[in-house]
């Protein structure tokens, strides 16, 4: 075999692994499930196969699935937002500052040590009815009665803003933390004041990761399951919880199928109009 | 009048003193050079001239002002940076005109002093251009344009030659010196190269540990050196122990063994006016090679053997032993360069001589 020959087999050879995990994890039962959703669920118990399209008029007609689907939106974007404003603040101080770097950045991280599900319980023994809001606020003489302040959209948010402020952080932490301190004096030099500069120069150079944290936030809360069971309350079901209620409590594999397939066409034609109008390749054209 | 004045200027971060009571007076339309290796200052010196870093004592004046209390927005100057700091996300004429927006300049006037600003530093025709699109020479170009563009009060050039490989940092420093000259800006230039400094400066200041070893001249700083850093700093010398034997009107005189007696003019050992120890300093470019056995009668010789030659084309640094010193003899080179081994007389002038007093070494 020539070196050309060798050379040009290399990358295969290297991504083999890791292409047989994609293939087997993701394309083929991604297939089973785009054929599941077109077969039909049988009173009898097994389904019967075949290409239906009943499973795909349900989820697209029925305007239940539609308001759900509207709110998980929502919620993702609301999510997103207050990310973005909680979270731009801190990376810009773990940016800026000298020498603790890593330690803060180690702080950031020390959370995803803690279970997910467990962190987001936690909340119950914070705003729940004989929580430690509840208890203080009532020690305090603030108010006389614990209040529910758990199981509702608010509390979702809070759990999903929980969850994933590290995530925002970090990629505008990337992003601020490549940037140039030059640049801001160079501008001061100019004349532009201190927020003179940091609107001109730092917050637009920022962008590309604000945007990639942010589409990290919204798919990740879009798709979200467990927060709205722990945290929310009956109506506060996310579109995940359409799909676990199909598949496990109703058995219905094809409906769940379509309807996670629903999801998935949604969010993927969200990050391609994204990615169109604040693509990272966009953002990072004047970028050297 | 002067442009820039500080006055006892101290600066500590923690219990490290970066720049030990400088004062200095920078006149209007000069061009001046703060010189000295990393570390020395040069650069913590030019910040608090910029409003980067506050001093920690002492007070800056510009243009008679003080500006301690003024930030560096409103300093209006012009800053260039070696790393060239462009606004990566804008345009060339968006980055030249970025000044320009926070003065009251109409549009028109903003796109004329822009173009006139990009003419100036020849490249008219790269204003729609994002920065990476350009050379490291045509970056630093456009960042003196956005700084000269605001017609600073003073223009800070913080080592703008240093990341430009060699032959183009010799045609940006013609073309720097220039343009400095046709707007007759004061300039203040950081460099660690002690060529850029001769070459542009109308004075320079060299510096080490924070502390000013020296002002004056690019001439009078190279022949004249006050210390042994400068002497040393400044192109290759050669520092000799030697002993002043006596201070006359015009001239000292200077022994070493092996040596001819050699009477230094006054104003070449300002500092020596007492006899006992000193220290000779000789260039290593007047150290002149000459066949063994030439006699001259106008200059001293000593003879030599060359021990070391380093070849760089058209001059080469000759390693020499004269009896127990080792010196270094900078010459062109004519055909050949003298092999290793080669007995020679070397000839000097009294007058490219200096001496300075034996410093204490700490």
């Amino acid at each position: 075999m020539s070196i050309e020959q060798r050379e040009a087999r290399q990358p295969w050879i290297l991504l083999a692994p890791a292409l047989t995990a994609i293939v087997m994890l993701l394309i083929v039962p991604l297939v089973f499930i785009v054929v599941y959703s077109f077969w039909l669920k049988s009173a009898a118990g097994a389904d019967t196969p075949g290409f239906f399209l009943d499973n795909w008029q349900e989820a697209l007609t029925d305007p239940f699935y539609r308001d759900i689907l509207l709110n998980t939106l929502k919620i993702a974007a609301i999510t997103t937002l207050v990310c973005a404003l909680l979270g731009y603040p801190a990376a810009f101080f773990i940016a800026r500052s000298q020498g603790n770097k890593v330690v803060l950045l180690v702080l950031l991280m020390l959370p995803f040590w803690i279970s997910y599900i467990i962190r987001t319980m936690s909340w119950i023994n914070i705003l729940g009815v004989s929580g430690a809001l509840n208890s203080a606020m009532i020690w305090l003489g603030i108010i006389n009665e614990p209040i529910q302040m758990l199981y509702n959209e608010t509390t979702v948010i809070l759990g999903l803003v929980h969850f994933l402020l590290p995530f925002m952080v970090l990629n505008i932490f990337v992003s601020l933390d490549g940037i140039d301190t030059n640049l801001e004096d160079a501008a001061s030099s100019l004349g532009a004041t201190r927020w003179q500069g940091f609107l001109q120069v730092t917050l637009p150079l920022s962008l590309p990761g604000l945007a990639a944290g942010g589409l990290l936030c919204f798919v990740l809360s879009a798709g979200t399951y467990i927060t709205p069971v722990i945290l929310g309350g009956p109506r506060d079901a996310m579109f995940a919880n359409l799909v676990y209620e199909a598949i496990i409590r109703q058995l219905n594999w094809p409906l769940g199928s379509a309807l996670s397939l629903l999801l998935l066409v949604v969010l993927g034609v969200l990050v391609i109009i994204y990615n169109r109008y604040l693509g990272m390749a966009q953002l990072a054209k004047g970028l050297g | 009048m002067s442009a820039v004045t500080l006055s006892n200027i101290v600066k500590r971060f923690g219990d490290y003193t970066a720049v030990h009571q400088m004062s200095l007076d920078i006149s209007e339309g000069s061009f001046v050079t703060l010189l000295g290796p990393s570390g020395c200052g040069k650069t913590t010196t030019l910040r608090m001239i910029a409003g980067l870093l506050d001093p920690s004592e002492g007070e800056i004046a510009i243009k008679g002002k003080r500006v301690n209390d003024v930030p560096i927005h409103k300093r209006n100057l012009g800053l260039v940076f070696q790393n060239y700091a462009l606004f990566p996300h804008k345009t060339v004429a968006e980055n030249v005109a970025f000044g320009l927006n926070y003065r009251n300049v109409g549009k028109e006037d903003a796109k004329r002093k822009v173009a006139q600003a990009l003419e100036l530093v020849q490249l008219p025709n790269l204003g729609g251009r994002y920065p990476k699109e350009l050379s490291g020479g045509q970056q630093q170009r456009i960042a003196l344009a956005r700084a000269i563009v605001i017609e600073p009060d003073v223009l800070l050039l913080d080592e703008p030659l240093s990341a430009l490989d060699a032959n183009l940092r010799e045609d940006m420093r013609v073309e720097l010196k220039r343009i400095q000259q046709s707007i007759g800006v004061t300039t203040v230039f950081v460099t660690h190269d002690q060529t850029e400094a001769l070459a542009m400066s109308d004075k320079i200041i060299v510096m080490s540990e924070g502390r000013v070893e020296q002002i004056g001249a690019p001439e009078e700083v190279y022949n004249t050196p006050a210390s042994e850093f400068v002497a040393q700093f400044l192109g290759a010398s050669n520092l000799l122990a030697a002993n002043c034997t006596g201070v006359s009107g015009n001239d000292i005189a200077v022994e070493l063994p092996g040596f001819p007696h050699i009477a230094i003019p006054k104003q070449r050992a300002p500092k020596i006016s007492a006899p006992g120890p000193v220290r000779l300093v000789i260039r290593a470019e007047r150290l002149v090679l000459k066949p063994a056995g030439t006699v001259d009668t106008d200059g001293l010789s000593v003879d030599a053997v060359v021990e070391n030659v380093d070849y760089q084309g058209q001059s080469a640094r000759y390693f020499l032993r004269v009896g127990e010193h080792q010196l270094q003899a900078i010459n062109m080179i004519d055909d050949h360069p003298l092999p290793t081994g080669s007995k020679v007389t070397l000839q000097f002038r009294a007058k490219d001589c200096a001496a300075l007093p034996v410093e204490a070494r700490s």
